[in-house]
């Protein structure tokens, strides 16, 4: 596996933002450009060609999701999955429950439901990262209609205990969305299991093509179409299927099916392990989140997210990159500036603690090496931005 | 320049700060060259309240224009950039300040402390965390080292219409040792061309006039909607409107919404036109009268900066500016007191406003300067 061996010699530990594809993807997706152009919905041997292949897409997907084909639905990726979840099941005078760690994709529908009249509880989460089952039933009211929880959270990649919430769910009849879109390659799948009536991946996160995801949608489950105008992917998703993105998913997928389970992860967590003690070994720092009383709480194998005393994380994550190491330090605004991550301040850390916060996730194809090279790097970089007593603004208060 | 060095370039996403990246990245003298644009202001917050505009007009600085302008910039230039949130500092720094000081009566000038807090103070800052030894800016100003004195020395530029040095009064010896104006020896027109030669689509881009957060330039429309946003009041300060013989002419609505010089929105009648001549905070009393009466020959300055010299001990004789668009008037500046200084006019001056700065004057170099008490 070469992805992610870079001959820039830069070391890239945000693999929550992104993944390069693989090379077997890019194969895999290549005669769809051009050879096999054909449109999915064609009567003619061109259309039929591209049919086959997103329907063995679709087998590929409802083997990861542990589902049926036909509530497979391909899409643009998970933004569009979370919106389709939210604005597709929601109706004035219901009533939502999600957590205040969501990623965007959910919390800003939500605001955006405010204003026709939904409501929507945010349930915050443990100091680990852990939603509590029990606060989401607490939430829970007779308009209930929708509970959505995320998987594993992209910034401290603590895993939710999803099957307990699913259960709460049943029992009280609400439709249960999880974005799953950082636990996909990461954590074995069983959307039956786990009792979710709709499940949005990603492909970009799992070393497949950017602009294509899946969602799983339970067989009879009344959720709206958010994009019309065909009859594409059973009436709930239209446009013409990007049939090379989403071949390129497939692909992804199959292969991530098998690292999860093949001792990739095992590999992946110790050297994160490393990186983490490492990194921790650094006067003034702290992990954020992931423990419960002491103990490790369920977590991905490639995230850990570190806070750092007396420096501000944009600053820190500016040095590394210019020494040649890509790590996140909270979410960009709209400017491409960065704001302190909402989750770790959902957390409870304050607004400082957050901004000076670091998330490493690393890929799959991440080295010993690579890991002991930050480890040389970041000593120096923290050093240097704590050494920095203000410089004076002079007599102007 | 023999050791090589990173220098980070404030850019803002106009056209003389781009000259400035452009210039560095292109010496080709090895060293590294960063972008940097500092996110200031959401100009989206205050949007559609009080009348504020909807969409700020490009030439805001933080509008997502400006930013994208800056960062095509860096892309043609091939330089990383980055943008650095400084939306807490800015505020705290800035705009409170510049409301406290309207509330107050006082005429505030935010690109100073700007400069101070957050160009200068904050950038330098970031620019040595990131491994930087040096920023640099577009302004229109030159700083050089006088070994006689041992001192960094802050000058007019070559091009006086496009003068900055106003507004970068407060730069210590650290922050000038440590940054770089290349337009210094520039006029506009040359900093255009060249912009034309490096190549960068932005060059005839107009240059930005009204104080950055203020879209629409109307204060009194950012006072109201920023306190009501706050949950604030604007504090009741309606008074009496007097002529400067102490008679009562009318009545106001607020000492902020008024100026030193102001003629305009008085609402009383008067055969000649009235200025506002004083504006006292603590009896909401604005006083009022002929033009003539504005005339001052003395003003009074703290919170002082020196930048020509360590320390005013004697009389000195300099030239005094007082406002942005201020011809520097000879004055005779003395010690006044702790931290303060008095500057005795040669010829009486029009419009002394308390909250702007007065900036003192050696030929073209910055002797200093504080804040008009």
């Amino acid at each position: 596996m070469s992805a992610g061996t870079f001959q820039n010699g830069r070391i890239y530990m945000d693999a929550n933002a992104t993944t390069p594809l693989l090379p077997e993807v890019v194969e895999a997706m290549r005669p769809y450009w051009t050879e096999q152009f054909g449109n999915a919905s064609s009567i003619h041997l061109d259309g039929q060609t591209a049919r086959t292949a997103i329907d063995r897409a679709r087998e590929t997907l409802a083997e990861f999701f542990n589902c049926h084909d036909a509530e497979v639905v391909f899409n643009s990726g998970g933004t569009e999955g979370d919106n389709t979840a939210l604005f597709g099941l929601l109706h004035p005078g219901d009533h939502l429950i999600t957590t205040s760690i969501e990623h965007s994709a959910v919390l800003q529908a939500a605001k955006k439901l405010e204003r026709f009249g939904v409501t929507t509880t945010f349930v915050a989460p443990q100091p680990s990262g852990l939603i509590e089952p029990m606060d989401i039933l607490r939430a829970i009211r007779p308009e209930t209609r929708l509970i959505s929880v995320m998987l594993a959270n992209n910034e401290t990649g603590v895993v939710q205990p999803v099957a307990e919430i699913g259960k709460i769910a049943a029992d009280t009849g609400a439709f249960f969305h999880i974005d799953a879109v950082q636990g996909a390659g990461k954590v074995k799948f069983d959307v039956r299991k786990w009792g979710a009536h709709l499940v949005s991946i990603s492909g970009h996160k799992v070393h497949g093509p950017k602009g294509v995801g899946a969602m799983f949608v339970r067989k009879g489950t009344p959720v709206d179409a958010l994009i019309v105008g065909g009859s594409h992917e059973r009436r709930r998703r239209a446009g013409t299927e990007n049939v090379p993105g989403i071949v390129g998913l497939a692909k992804a997928i199959e292969i991530a099916m098998h690292s999860v389970e093949d001792g990739t992860m095992t590999r992946l967590a110790g050297l994160r392990d490393k990186l983490e003690a490492g990194v921790l070994a650094l006067p003034g720092t702290g992990l954020n989140g992931a423990l419960v009383d002491g103990k490790a709480a369920p977590r991905v194998a490639n995230t850990t997210n570190i806070w750092f005393d007396n420096l501000e994380g944009e600053g820190l994550v500016i040095a590394l990159d210019l020494k040649g190491i890509a790590v996140s330090g909270g979410s960009a605004c709209h400017s491409g500036a960065t704001e302190p991550s909402h989750v770790l301040m959902a957390m409870g850390l304050n607004k400082h603690r957050a901004g000076a916060s670091l998330r490493f996730s690393l890929l799959k194809s991440v080295t010993e090496a690579q890991v002991d090279r930050v480890l040389a790097v970041l000593p120096e970089a923290v050093q240097n931005l704590r050494a920095l007593a203000p410089v004076s603004a002079g007599t102007l208060a | 320049m023999s050791e090589k060095r990173t220098i980070a370039v404030a850019m803002s996403g106009g056209v003389d700060s781009s000259t400035v990246a452009a210039m560095l990245a292109r010496l080709g003298d090895g060293n590294r060259v960063v972008g940097l644009t500092l996110q200031l202001w959401d100009q989206t917050r205050l949007a559609g309240k009080h009348g504020i505009p909807e969409a700020p007009k490009a030439g805001r600085c933080c509008s997502l224009d400006d930013v994208y302008d800056a960062r095509r910039v860096a892309e043609h230039l091939g330089i990383p950039y980055y943008v650095v949130n400084q939306e807490e500092r800015f505020e705290k720094d800035v705009v409170r300040p510049f409301v406290s000081e309207y509330l107050a009566g006082r005429t505030p000038i935010p690109c100073s402390l700007c400069n101070n807090h957050l160009k200068f103070d904050q950038l330098l800052k970031t620019a040595r965390s990131i491994g930087a030894d040096a920023i640099a800016t577009g302004h229109y100003a030159v700083n050089e080292f006088d070994e006689k004195r041992g001192r960094w020395i802050l000058k007019r530029p070559a091009d006086l219409a496009k003068d900055q040095t106003y507004f970068l009064f407060g730069l210590t010896q650290e922050q000038l040792a440590h940054t770089l104006f290349p337009l210094g020896s520039l006029t506009k027109p040359e900093v255009r061309e060249v912009a034309r030669q490096k190549g960068l689509a932005l060059a005839e881009k107009p240059d930005s006039q009204e104080i950055c957060f203020i879209p629409g330039g109307d204060y009194k429309q950012f006072l109201t909607a920023y306190l009501e946003e706050q949950g604030e009041e604007i504090p009741d300060t309606a008074g009496e409107l007097v002529a400067s013989n102490g008679e009562v002419i009318g009545k106001h609505a607020g000492i902020s919404n008024f100026t030193v010089g102001q003629r305009k929105g008085l609402n009383v009648g008067s055969p000649s036109p009235l200025y506002v001549l004083n504006i006292d905070p603590a009896s909401h009393r604005v006083t009022v009268g002929a033009d003539a009466e504005l005339a001052t020959q003395t003003l009074r300055a703290n919170r002082l900066n020196w930048i020509s010299i360590p320390e005013l001990t004697e009389p000195m004789r300099v030239k005094a500016k007082i406002r942005h668009r201020h011809e520097p008037a000879w004055a005779t500046l003395e010690p006044a007191g702790a931290d303060e200084v008095m500057a005795r006019f040669d010829e009486p001056q029009r419009a002394v406003t308390p909250g702007q700065s007065a900036v003192f004057y050696d030929g073209d170099e910055v002797v200093g300067g504080g804040w008009i008490v």
